[in-house]
């Protein structure tokens, strides 16, 4: 297709193929490392769930012990297979053992890594059918009842109680909504555990737990029936506990996960190797799950100025693909993220968005891109904001994005009430509808406004690239390159959940979930 | 004679009221739900529930089936209830607002030293766009933050800062004033924290000694004074209003100090 924009394929390339060794190169210090949060998620795979008496989870307990004991390098599928041998108990018998102190797994005699791998293989198979069967699900209710067309109408509920989300996320779908994504409540991407069980109380959103999406997607199973249209759910794969949630949404059939280290590290100041060796895991799982991962480079913005910096969403969007593509997702599973969020009273500010979303969409085409709407920018004045979330949507239809997250009139005065959803919906409705084809049936005129903001933006991004391949990574995030914020190294939070990994490491699902095995 | 509405054009301020086209026509619109289904039962149920809030002639304008037994509805009404704009009172905080060369030139002349000013969004508050408003370098909508400002050494810790923290900072850089940016209220959550946050100040014995000031869309003055704080900026703030209260506060302060 010949670009819109008259973008160079050259430079496109060139940013690409930075990208991918910046990539490769952090894949090098992943691949060293183990952390707490990723062995709980082995743990959480092999179907360790449940929590002692003072609510901690039997994840975190074994963890925790392995970790005091000195020998979390080793993995800990290896002690849970070591203990399986030796013990002949499952593993969450051995978890319940070791939480009431009744067996030390680190004191048992020794079985080879091999011995070990074998012993765990029934099990890892057992989980992996099991979200293969989710997976088949999914497809199923897609082929049987159908689902939106794109771009996708993607609305948040957020009332800190899972029974009453059920009752919005029910509402908006039967108004349009195609995704429903459960806003987590406010600290939670700081803890380091998973709470349990359905829970009713939360500030500007519910707690991620295992049961809270089971009580979700049911209630959007039963809507989607209702409705005729399959009803996607999304939350977040992010914070401390990135894949642990990762393999929770797979086990309960998530369809689209937040999940973007970079996010993490700037706006959760979460430590950078932490979240980057934390990041590699759950992209591996939301991949063999058929779950579309979101990245967060529309937080930039918010920081940082949406027309300075929006080379830097650009150069984050080719890092984020390539860190996808070493963890094997598919194109069609990337929500690279964007936005539109540049001042409102900026002249031809309209052009300049239209320029970055055709843009994104050109350089990332089987993407499905995340198109977040104006915040920054939303005032209170709810009947103007309304006005700006149509300009939001104009441009999505325009510009072929595919998960339209719809702006609120009231986004800058609280979580959204019922009405407001519905009022959103209409919107993006009514303009998607009466503009369906605009984008096919017009072309920018040469050298034109349009087409030289996207030409600039790549030309910086593709600078950009290349500037953080000589830094590496690491040195670029602390000098503040995206969204203006700077993080060290060694600073922030979890950098004590990060350990090397010894030489008889390993992670029974990573093989296993990069080669695809059904 | 014929019978001639005399039409007031004039407002009487001692009873004011909404006005739509016509002085005193009480005009108000307004949208809600209901978590009732959608019907001729439904929209009589709203005009009920107008006519209870002091409307005269509620009328439905719209009315949309929401699906789930809710329905939604704008309406418009009469307000025939009037206040008394003589005599309201509101606490504002009271400054001659500085811009930031005035602010720059009012250290140099009055304080002769460097300001530093402490600020984070607290809590679990994730939102740090109030408090990068204010004191980032790049400010907002063309107001530069404090960072800008020279003579004022602007300290930004960020989101989800825990009280005990916040403290700590404002004691290690020997604070003059200590910023609060709050966004997230649902569930009062801020007013928790920022009562928190003055108790463990007066614990340390510093709350005397740094003018606390919080700010973000659903703080008040009012609110801010309440809870302890000297002063609190609402929506439409920028980094010169907090910069010329602070400096002016300090002056104040000193001054008082050595008389």
């Amino acid at each position: 297709m010949k670009s819109k924009l008259n973008l160079n394929p050259q430079v496109i390339d060139s940013a690409r193929d930075c990208a991918a060794r910046i990539a490769e190169s952090m894949q090098e210090f992943i691949d060293k490392h183990t952390t707490v949060s990723t062995e709980r998620t082995i743990l959480r795979l092999l179907g360790i769930d449940g929590v002692d008496e003072v609510e901690t989870p039997l994840p975190n307990v074994v963890v925790d012990q392995l970790k005091d004991a000195g020998v979390l390098s080793r993995g800990a599928a290896y002690w849970i297979g070591n203990a399986m041998i030796q013990t002949e108990l499952g593993p969450q018998e051995i978890a319940e053992k070791m939480s009431a102190g009744e067996l030390d797994i680190t004191k048992l005699p020794l079985a080879s890594r091999e011995e070990a791998e074998a012993k765990l293989l029934p099990v890892v198979m057992e989980t992996l059918k099991r979200i293969n069967e989710q997976t088949q699900k999914r497809e199923e209710y897609i082929s049987r009842i159908g689902e939106g067309r794109k771009p996708y109408l993607y609305v948040i509920v957020a009332t800190g109680n899972i029974y009453e989300d059920v009752v919005q996320a029910q509402a908006a779908a039967r108004q349009g909504a195609d995704i429903i994504a459960v806003i987590r409540t406010t600290a939670q991407s700081l803890l380091d555990y998973v709470p349990y069980g359905p829970t009713t109380e939360g500030f500007g959103g519910t707690y991620a737990t295992q049961e809270n999406f089971r009580i979700m997607r049911k209630a959007l199973d039963d809507v989607g029936e209702e409705v005729g249209r399959y009803i996607r759910l999304c939350n977040y794969s992010s914070g401390m506990c990135m894949p642990e949630i990762a393999a929770m949404g797979a086990i309960e059939r998530l369809d689209v996960m937040l999940n973007d280290a970079l996010y993490g590290i700037l706006f959760r100041d979460i430590n950078m190797q932490r979240t980057l060796v934390d990041q590699f895991f759950s992209r591996v799982i939301i991949g063999y799950s058929g779950i579309i991962f979101n990245s967060g480079e529309d937080n930039y913005l918010t920081t940082d100025d949406a027309y300075e910096a929006a080379h830097t969403v650009l150069a984050s969007q080719f890092i984020n693909e390539q860190f996808a593509v070493l963890a094997n997702i598919k194109e069609e599973q990337m929500g690279l993220g964007h936005a539109f969020e540049m001042d409102p009273t900026m002249e031809n500010g309209f052009l300049y968005e239209l320029s970055q979303a055709i843009m994104a969409k050109e350089i990332f085409p089987k993407a499905n891109l995340k198109y977040m709407p104006p915040t920054k920018f939303m005032t209170g004045n709810i009947f103007k904001g309304h006005i700006q979330d149509a300009l939001f949507n104009m441009i999505a239809v325009w510009s072929g994005q595919s998960l339209q997250l719809l702006g609120m009139l009231t986004e800058a005065i609280h979580t959204p009430h019922m009405q407001d959803r519905y009022l959103s919906i209409e919107n993006a409705q009514y303009i998607f509808n009466n503009a369906r084809d605009l984008g096919s049936e017009v072309e920018f005129k040469e050298d034109g406004i349009i087409q030289k903001r996207a030409q600039f933006v790549l030309e910086e991004a593709n600078k950009l690239l290349h500037a953080i391949e000589e830094e590496g990574l690491f040195r670029t995030i602390e000098q503040g390159k995206f969204g203006g914020v700077k993080r060290a190294r060694d600073g922030g939070k979890g950098l004590e959940g990060v350990c090397v990994r010894d030489e008889n490491y390993f992670n029974p699902f990573i093989p296993l979930m990069m080669g695809g095995v059904r | 004679m014929t019978n001639k509405t005399i039409v007031n054009t004039q407002v009487d301020l001692t009873k004011v009221k909404p006005y739509g086209d016509t002085m005193n026509d009480g005009m108000v619109q307004m949208a809600f739900t209901l978590p009732v289904p959608y019907g001729e039962e439904a929209s009589e149920a709203a005009k009920q529930l107008m006519k209870k809030m002091g409307f005269e002639e509620p009328a439905v304008v719209y009315s949309k089936d929401m699906g789930g037994g809710f329905t939604f509805f704008t309406m418009y009404g009469k307000c025939q209830h009037t206040v008394d704009f003589t005599a309201i009172k509101v606490t504002k905080v009271d400054v001659d607002v500085m811009d930031r060369v005035e602010c720059q030139q009012y250290i140099e002349d009055n304080i002769k030293r460097e300001v530093v000013i402490v600020g984070a969004c607290t809590g679990t508050d994730a939102h740090t766009v109030g408090i990068d408003a204010i004191m980032n370098m790049k400010g907002f909508h063309g107001h530069f933050g404090l960072e800008r400002y020279k003579g004022i050494r602007a300290v930004n810790m960020g989101s989800q800062v825990p009280n005990e923290v916040l403290i700590a900072k404002a004691i290690e850089e020997k604070a003059d004033a200590i910023l609060v940016s709050q966004i997230v209220t649902q569930k009062d959550v801020h007013i928790a924290n920022m009562t928190n946050l003055v108790e463990l100040m007066e614990a340390e014995g510093i709350r005397d000694k740094v003018i606390l000031v919080c700010g973000g869309p659903r703080i008040s003055h009012e609110l801010a004074q309440e809870l302890g704080f000297d002063a609190g900026f609402g929506a439409h703030s920028y980094a010169e209003d907090v910069a010329s209260y602070v400096l002016t506060e300090l002056v104040k302060r000193n001054k008082a100090a050595q008389k």
